[in-house]
């Protein structure tokens, strides 16, 4: 896979010496270099001081998958340090200084493997040239044990700090080719490094973007139109600025914002408490009759109708799949299908800004900053420039935070309150209301076999949302979906819907859902073929080989899928045909799948407990995400977190329900989160080394878990649940 | 309204809407953010604190209905030696993921344990299922709050 370079020498360039150290980190952190002079700032990430405290900018949104300290572990490694001497300051989303800063797809890893790594050991670089010159010696006699140099032909050894000031006068160097370690000789890359953030989470520090407290503050709470596209047709605000407390009622304009944004009041009061009671007694009577035809269950019709038909696009077309179908000894066919899903983060939305005129200043739980700090520019007519944004912790990002919507909805509240901080927070349901869905879909899927019982053709209708003929955000289908490139005729095919509801990423975006439908139907054709999935997976892979990318992301190597389906199977001890000992009102699934670049097959045990109930009780889970696997500890938490995740959109009913225009579901109570009491006892991960280089873990754990459920469940009672959410009562 | 109550244990006197929940007097008037706001209706358990050794929710406790109790948050909770031990078995296994819903965790774990000092798994699980993780580090809180009870760490 290629790499796009994200650093280059405007990292080093922007902060120079000790007076551009306020560049380099969020003012909060404490910056002796300003008042002693001391501290050293080798470049935009690295800051040195007098005590050989190696402080490191973490420049990406945390949303909990690990990258505050996964990014500065890279920098620290090759810097050479010790983990103990480092400490971790967030840097201001500024990605002309410190390159992309966006938590989605996984990327974190691929796009700064490299970059950071670079920026560590030109920092070590600078700092063995200033002692060579120090001490009068050769920098190639010079090498560094943990945040020292050591001169071993004298026996010298010095802290960091003894030359780092040196160091930050001289230029850097080409960060292309800049030496870095061999993997060999990794002393932070592959160890367990607890997340940099725990203490203070278990202390309640303020940390999150609902945290943010500044002097001055005021509040806002929001009332966006039910029905997504609906306007404002008149307000009669008087009872809600009559409540004590309240300060300003604020419209909002969807013409403000694309992608959907809707019409809205805020409510500004000295309490969000207040704001949110105000809120609830705003009068408005929205016009929204042009929207209120859509339904999920018209979708769901409508779907079944075009399923009838031939797709309205082609997707991909090799050979000629329905002649294949024509001659194959068997054929399957299959529908499966899947919800609309809200993300649900447990932190609601929520953005705090300061409009002072010229300048305005946000404090933004936000996935893509970047992005945000656009819109918002956009929105208020102000230079990019003139726009600070501070990353805040964030509390849950699943890819609902990739979307800045509330970031556009503070800035122009703040707007009406020149010179006051106001920290906007959505309450829950509307929150849940006004998400950005995961797309529901509809496949209806045919293969054919051969008297061997391979599969010689695939068909697969897609059904989903788009406008003018293309898909809407998050509704697509890989043109290449595994088994498109093994298989000699293939016609997959897409036909789309119009909505009115705002879409989006969620977790393992499109392959949540497609693993679902894709290895289900290949785990029934395998049945027919008499086989078990891995088998008819391993059959299928073939020999080991990169296939030809698709248009986006990488290369999907089947040499990789047959070794993790392999050690699952090892692992989790499956058995299959008459060696396979079967307990009653037991089952073992199996599913494996390939996204963000990442390697996953999974293994599910479960207990049908009744009629309509059922416990997972353990699961396998194999990965390769490359050569390295960064921070282990934190790579099993991702891995587990993605398989509970995964069992909760299969098994506990989480689902949006759209009526007359508008999302039904408000909180918890109809939209279910995992509990502790439907987790199952272990989860256990293994991950395969292997020579690419490493890739992310926030995603491509979740998606095979999810088919491997269903999977188990017809194990256990014969019985293919084909529709998310599964539901065992359900007649198939 | 004119409320007393001990919070933490410093007596606190709030005056504000006697409707207003615990959970935004702690946020907003005593600035005490470790108390998080999550679903506003009792369903995630993100707001939990302990009120005279009862875990509550606090975003469905109106400041008025709790005159003259006493409240212990998250910010507090290592003074008592209960706290300390979850907290120590928090950071020992990195319970937290995103975190947000970790200060409500030990918040119940914490009177979990004051209650029941060896609870056996089902008994967690049966406290704890109040308490939402979006991020799912159920395994981690099972096994922190064995480890803390001074059972097997996992």
């Amino acid at each position: 896979m290629s790499i796009t370079p994200v650093l280059d020498r405007r990292a080093f360039l922007a902060v120079s010496l000790i007076g551009g150290a306020a560049l380099a980190f969020e003012a909060s952190v404490p910056l002796s270099a300003e008042t002693s002079g001391q501290a050293a700032v080798l470049n935009a990430f690295i800051r040195i001081d007098v005590d050989n405290i190696i402080t490191i900018g973490a420049k990406n949104p945390e949303i909990g998958q690990g990258v505050r300290t996964m990014l500065p572990m890279l920098i620290a490694e090759e810097l050479d340090a010790d983990w103990s001497q480092v400490r971790i300051a967030q840097t201001l989303a500024n990605d002309k200084i410190y390159g992309p800063q966006s938590a989605g797809g996984s990327r974190s890893t691929p796009v700064n493997w490299l970059p950071m790594r670079q920026t560590g050991a030109a920092a070590r670089q600078m700092i063995i040239a200033a002692a060579a010159a120090k001490w009068s010696v050769d920098s190639a006699s010079l090498s560094t044990d943990r945040g020292y140099v050591v001169h071993s032909d004298t026996g010298r050894k010095a802290p960091y700090a003894a030359f780092a000031s040196d160091a930050a006068k001289l230029s850097p160097p080409d960060l292309a080719t800049v030496p870095l370690k061999d993997g060999k000789n990794f002393r932070i890359i592959g160890t367990d490094v607890p997340g940099v953030d725990t203490p203070a989470i278990t202390q309640g520090k303020p940390l999150f973007g609902i945290d943010i407290d500044l002097p001055g503050m005021v509040y806002a709470a929001i009332e966006i139109c039910p029905v997504f596209g609906g306007t404002i047709a008149s307000v009669d605000d008087s009872a809600a600025r009559a409540v004590k407390g309240v300060i300003a009622v604020v419209s909002l304009n969807s013409s403000i914002v694309p992608e959907g944004t809707q019409n809205a009041l805020a409510v500004i009061a000295d309490s969000w408490w207040t704001a949110d009671q105000a809120r609830q007694k705003l009068v408005i009577q929205w016009s929204d009759a042009a929207q209120r035809g859509h339904s999920t269950a018209g979708y769901d019709i409508a779907a079944a109708e075009l399923l009838k038909d031939a797709p309205h696009h082609d997707l991909q077309r090799t050979g000629d799949a329905d002649a294949a179908l024509g001659r194959a000894k068997r054929v399957v066919t299959a529908q499966y299908s899947y919800p609309f899903l809200a993300h649900a983060t447990l932190e609601p939305q929520n953005c705090t800004a300061l409009f002072a005129g010229d300048t305005l200043e946000i404090w933004a739980p936000s996935q893509a900053p970047a992005g945000g700090r656009k819109l918002v520019a956009q929105a208020l007519g102000m230079a990019p420039e003139a726009i600070t944004i501070h990353m805040t912790r964030i509390g849950g990002g699943f890819g609902r935070r990739l979307m800045n919507d509330y970031m556009v909805q503070a800035a122009v509240i703040a707007k009406a309150v020149p010179g006051r901080p106001v920290k906007l927070i959505y309450a829950r349901a509307n929150d849940m209301r006004h998400d950005y869905y995961r797309p529901a879909g509809w496949h209806k899927l045919t293969a054919g076999l051969d008297a061997t019982g391979a599969i010689i053709a695939i068909k697969n209708h897609f059904v989903s949302f788009g406008a003018d003929g293309k898909a809407i955000t998050a509704a697509e289908l890989n043109p290449l979906e595994f088994p498109a490139q093994v298989v000699p005729d293939v016609h997959y095919g897409a036909s789309y819907m119009a909505t009115n509801m705002p879409t989006g990423w969620l977790r393992a975006p499109t392959s949540n859902a497609v693993a679902f439908a894709f290895q289900g139907f290949l785990s029934e054709v395998a049945e027919a073929a008499g086989l078990d999935l891995p088998e008819m997976m391993r059959r299928t892979l073939g020999e080991g080989r990169a296939l030809a990318p698709p248009e986006r992301g990488a290369a999907f190597h089947t040499g990789r899928a047959r070794a993790v389906i392999d050690a699952v199977c090892d692992k989790a001890g499956w058995t299959s045909g008459k060696a396979r000992k079967r307990v009653k009102d037991k089952g073992r699934g199996f599913g494996f799948y390939f996204s963000h670049a990442g390697y996953f097959a999974e293994v599910v045990d479960i207990s049908i407990i009744d009629k309509t109930n059922v416990r997972v009780d353990k699961v396998w889970v194999v990965g390769d995400v490359g050569s390295h696997v960064i921070n282990p500890l934190n790579a099993l938490h991702q891995a587990q977190g993605s398989v509970i995740e995964g069992i909760a959109q299969a098994l506990i009913g989480q689902k949006i329900d759209l009526i007359d225009g508008a999302v039904v579901q408000e909180n918890f109570h109809d939209f279910p989160l995992m509990r502790i009491d439907g987790v199952p006892s272990a989860i256990e991960v293994t991950f395969l080394k292997s020579d690419f280089s490493p890739t992310g873990m926030g995603e491509p754990a979740l998606p095979p878990v999810i088919p491997a459920f269903a999977n188990a469940i017809h194990d256990a009672t014969g019985k293919r649940l084909r529709r998310l959410p599964l539901q065992l009562g359900e007649p198939t | 309204m004119t409320v007393r109550v001990e919070v933490n244990g410093t007596p606190r006197v709030v005056d504000t809407d006697p409707e207003k929940p615990l959970l935004w007097v702690l946020r907003e008037d005593l600035k005490l953010p470790g108390t998080k706001f999550g679903c506003g209706a009792g369903l995630c358990g993100a707001c939990t604190v302990i009120m005279d050794g009862q875990a509550i929710r606090s975003c469905q406790t109106p400041i008025g209905s709790i005159d003259g109790k006493a409240i212990m948050t998250i910010e507090h909770v290592t003074a008592t030696p209960m706290g300390r031990r979850l907290v120590d078995a928090w950071i020992a296994l990195d319970v937290p993921q995103c975190g947000y819903c970790q200060a409500g965790q030990i918040m119940s774990a914490t009177a979990l344990l004051t209650q029941t000092p060896n609870p056996a798994p089902a008994e967690i699980d049966g406290a704890m299922s109040g308490n939402i993780c979006r991020c799912s580090t159920y395994l981690r809180i099972r096994a922190a709050i064995t480890r803390a009870a001074g059972g097997v760490a996992a």
